[in-house]
């Protein structure tokens, strides 16, 4: 992406303290993870509409994220190139823990569970309203019928859950031990499947070459 | 914006889209990028184009601009 550049004068103090002895390496290490659990308290409280985890758990989270992040930075120290500021490499640990520390929590207290199948919500889902337009109900049905026909069972499962049920996307990744990634590419995938299908069928524009 | 509009947005995709794992293995540098010269998405369309497609990991690039913003 960039050439390894030179480091800050900041970054570099974070690297030679945190490779230090004694005292001074202790002393980088608390104030690393201080912030580290300060981000992820402001973090959690960010995304605590968007997450059914509450309360105290949010906090335990937070807090877990930081120790666990912690460790994956000390690990991962001489994976450092000074290609961003330290901090920025560092913080990208906690914020990436506490998503998937979300994802994970969120099976304790599902507000749906998976394999809900809420095909009736489809319309809300894609912004669509059957009711307004005569050709909705067409565009409804032909999304339903690639789903059912053209994809796989797996891109099913996926595709129901994340676009029909609104399962978060890290929660279903947790639950069926995926990267985001997979599930990502599953999606990117069938949207490709239904949006040919549509066009196939004059509901929509034929895609351009880049995007078939 | 028309229903038509909005599913052709929803079911739109990037042929430039890197994805997930390799948008979060730069996500460092981008921030930096948007913090300190503005040009992030520039320099990296693949990465650009993946936030506006993934709801998760742009979530982690607003996270993460935050945290820096509050050093």
């Amino acid at each position: 992406m960039l050439p390894a550049a030179a480091l800050d004068a900041e970054s570099a103090a974070w690297l030679c303290r945190l490779g230090a002895g004694g005292a001074e390496r202790w002393a980088a290490e608390r104030e690393l993870h201080a912030r580290l659990v300060r981000i992820a308290l402001a973090e959690v409280r960010r995304r605590a509409a968007s997450t059914p985890v509450t309360g105290p758990e949010l906090d335990d989270v937070a807090h877990q994220a930081a120790s666990d992040a912690m460790l994956a930075i000390l690990a991962k120290l001489g994976d450092f190139r000074g290609e961003s500021r330290f901090t920025t490499w560092a913080y990208r640990f906690v914020i990436l823990e506490v998503s998937s520390k979300l994802g994970r929590r969120y099976w304790r207290n599902p507000p749906v569970p998976l394999d809900a199948d809420q095909w009736e919500r489809l319309p809300d889902r894609l912004g669509i309203d059957p009711q307004q337009y005569v050709e909705s109900a067409g565009i409804l049905a032909e999304v339903r019928r690639v789903v059912e026909d053209e994809l796989t069972a797996h891109q099913r499962r996926v595709f129901t859950a994340i676009v029909v049920d609104q399962i978060p996307l890290d929660a279903l990744a947790a639950r069926l031990g995926l990267r985001r990634n997979a599930i990502y590419k599953v999606i990117f995938d069938a949207r490709r499947k239904i949006r040919r299908a549509l066009a196939a069928n004059g509901y929509l524009e034929e895609p351009g070459l880049e995007q078939r | 914006m028309s229903d038509l509009d909005r599913l052709e947005r929803f079911l739109r995709t990037d042929p430039r889209d890197v994805g997930c794992d390799e948008a979060m293995a730069v996500l460092h540098i981008y921030v930096d990028l948007m913090v300190t010269s503005g040009d992030a998405a520039e320099r990296n369309p693949g990465v650009a184009a993946h936030l506006l497609a993934c709801g998760p990991c742009a979530e982690d690039f607003t996270g993460l601009l935050a945290a820096v913003a509050s050093d």
